[in-house]
């Protein structure tokens, strides 16, 4: 994975030819940190920490900043038990188990509902998909092909139907088959759009006209080269849905996806998945350590 | 969030108050103050730091005038100095092609074929042109599809050929198709493409090569993070676009991606994106995208009265 490598080679050219940690090795992981979209905030924690056992151990040499670095920032994904999950198991407690994915235009929602589809297929769980995207030219299209590719059916209706009442029937019609994993597509929408976020609390609320405790999991999805305005969107869609889950897409490009930690630091909201490509494997279950390690292989 | 900038500044230049003129020594803390607002709006960090040096230049020495808070001024100058880095030829769309051929690239997911649907209708209404839509994405699911939803709702034709997979003879048959039925604008959609798959940067490149459109326009989303300065120059390198289209500029986004992406490829900023609606398309305005990069209209608009 190049972006991270590129992480790694940038980190130790900020480190060459020097044995001690020093106002520029820092100056120098900051930049770092910052150019990965980790935030300044969170970037400024890190470095205060790693200030704080220069202090206290007196002396740290460039090669265990590299180790203090690796610890840090996993104990940042720790507190919200990120990478905690190891594989694209759900909880069978609940039949069926509601996913409702949620985020603003184009991060990738739709994608991650096939590849998480195609993922919950292959471990043996029956899936129904509903396309409550009623909105967005041809979304409903869009996750048709994607049902059609993993072979699993979808609940629809017409572009400019009522969401919540699809959502109503999906869980209807997983609820008659029986099915173990319903996935919600709902449109885009950015956060500040007071109307749309406020249907997405009615598409909640008329889901548990069927299924009491429903949705199990809001999944927000959060675009991997987005900067700063990923906190907003995790503020106001945790407040709208109750977040309990992050994807974080397009890792596979060029964009550092630092705002995984940054975001895992500030909201209690563990990274579930991330996705690497769109193709239908293309979604990996996030390990924190895979993560972390990344970065400083 | 961060309308306060200008008190920090106020407060980090407290001990200039009665000097009359910003000095080496208090301006610092205030460029400090001044560099993080960039980065926090995801001004790119190398760009935010020649930024705040250039500022700097500009400040150090500048008389305070005695109606202003010397924030307010510093405030000022930022301001000024992000406007012009923004601003510039901003020439409109080349449209002196018969037909004019104008080619959409960027990132998946950044708004080219709802702003290809835009810029059509824009085109039609308010320049009088008979615009043609061509889909030239054969990969994401739907996306034919998506486009001709698109035209449907603003009445102008999308040429597409389902059975084609080479996106090069599919904008080629545009074309001609544009020039035989008296289209005289045609605007190509393509597929997102990250910048580092070395196939599809290709293909894009092909595609312009092909049919040498008088228009390339690069889409960015402008929630981009630090990674805007990257993609916009690997997409200069291959197709050395003719301007920028900043998109979902209805969100709260602070936008520092529009400075980055000037900055390191010095390409006009030609529309913004504000809205999914086909209605909500923009002129780029540099002032207002300074403002909101500081995220401080208000200060700023009672400096100019002052
Ligand atoms: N490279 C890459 N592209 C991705 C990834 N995930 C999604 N995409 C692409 O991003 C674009 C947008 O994806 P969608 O799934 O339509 O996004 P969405 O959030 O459903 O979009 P809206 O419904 O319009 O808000 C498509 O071109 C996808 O193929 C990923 O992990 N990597
Ligand atoms: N709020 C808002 N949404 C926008 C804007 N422009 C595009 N969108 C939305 O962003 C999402 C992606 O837009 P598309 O036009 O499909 O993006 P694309 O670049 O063609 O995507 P790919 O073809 O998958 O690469 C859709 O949900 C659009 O409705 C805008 O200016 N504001
Ligand atoms: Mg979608
Ligand atoms: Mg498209």
């Amino acid at each position: 994975e190049k972006s991270k490598s590129s992480f790694f080679s940038k980190f130790n050219k900020a480190i060459a030819g020097k044995s001690k940690v020093d106002d520029d090795v820092l100056d120098n992981l900051e930049e770092v940190l910052v150019t990965s979209d980790v935030g300044v905030e969170t970037t400024l924690k890190v470095i205060e920490r790693i200030e704080a056992r220069v202090a206290r151990d007196k002396y740290l040499g460039t090669q265990e900043l590299n180790q203090i670095l690796r610890e840090e920032i996993a104990a940042l994904l720790s507190e919200t038990n990120s990478g905690d999950a190891t594989d694209f198991s759900i909880n069978s407690v609940h039949k069926p188990y509601v996913i409702m994915v949620v985020g603003v235009n184009g991060v990738g929602k739709t994608t991650t509902i096939g590849k998480l589809a195609y993922q919950f297929k292959k471990q043996g769980y029956s899936v129904v998909l509903g396309a409550a995207d009623t909105f967005r030219a041809a979304a409903i299209d869009q996750l048709q092909i994607w049902a059609d590719r993993v072979g699993v059916p979808i609940v629809k209706q017409y572009m400019g139907s009522d969401p919540a009442s699809v959502a109503f029937d999906t869980l209807q019609s997983a609820v008659n088959q029986n099915a173990d994993v319903v996935i919600i597509d709902t449109a885009g929408r950015l956060h500040n759009k007071v109307n749309l976020m406020n249907e997405l609390t009615k598409i909640k609320r008329v889901m548990q006209k069927v299924v009491p405790d429903a949705p199990q999991e809001v999944l927000l999805v959060l675009d991997g080269s987005t900067g700063q305005n990923a906190f907003e969107q995790a503020k106001h869609f945790t407040a709208a849905t109750e977040v309990n889950a992050l994807a974080v897409t397009k890792l596979d490009g060029t964009a550092k996806g630092g705002v995984v930690i940054g975001i895992s630091d500030q909201f209690q909201i563990p990274v579930k998945y991330i996705g690497v490509g769109e193709g239908i494997e293309q979604l990996q279950v996030f390990n924190k350590f895979e993560f972390v390690d990344s970065f400083f292989k | 969030m961060f309308s306060n900038l200008s008190d920090k500044l106020d407060k980090a230049l407290h001990v200039l108050k009665g000097h009359g003129s910003i000095t080496e020594v208090n301006v610092a803390e205030t460029l400090k103050e001044v560099r993080r607002a960039l980065l926090d709006a995801d001004v790119n960090f190398k760009i935010a730091k020649e930024f705040t040096t250039t500022v700097k230049e500009k400040a150090l020495g500048q008389n305070v005038l005695t109606t202003l808070q010397p924030g307010q001024l510093m405030v000022k100058i930022v301001k000024d100095e992000l406007t012009a880095l923004m601003g510039g030829d901003a020439e409109g769309i080349n449209l002196s092609g018969n037909p004019s051929v104008i080619l959409m690239s960027g990132l998946q997911g950044s708004g080219k074929t709802t702003f290809s649907g835009k810029l059509a209708n824009y085109l039609k209404n308010k320049k009088t042109k008979k615009p043609l839509l061509v889909a030239c994405d054969v990969y994401r699911p739907a996306a034919i599809d998506q486009l001709h939803v698109v035209g449907g709702q603003i009445g102008v034709e999308v040429f597409s050929d389902r059975d084609n997979k080479n996106p090069v003879a599919i904008a080629q048959a545009g074309i001609a198709h544009a020039k035989a039925n008296g289209y005289n604008v045609v605007i190509i959609d393509t597929a997102g493409r990250l910048a580092v798959d070395e196939v599809m940067m290709n293909e894009i490149s092909n595609i312009h090569k092909a049919i040498q459109p008088q228009e390339t326009l690069f889409v960015v989303d402008a929630m981009t993070g630090q990674d805007a300065v990257n993609t916009a120059k690997a997409f200069n390198d291959v197709l050395n676009f003719d301007g920028v289209i900043l998109t979902k500029l209805d969100g709260d986004t602070r936008g520092g991606a529009a400075l980055s992406i000037k900055s390191v490829v010095n390409k006009p900023i030609k529309f913004i994106g504000t809205g999914e609606k086909m209605e909500a398309i923009d002129v780029f305005y540099p002032s207002r995208m300074a403002d909101r990069i500081l995220g401080m209209g208000d200060v700023v608009s009672l400096v100019e009265r002052a």
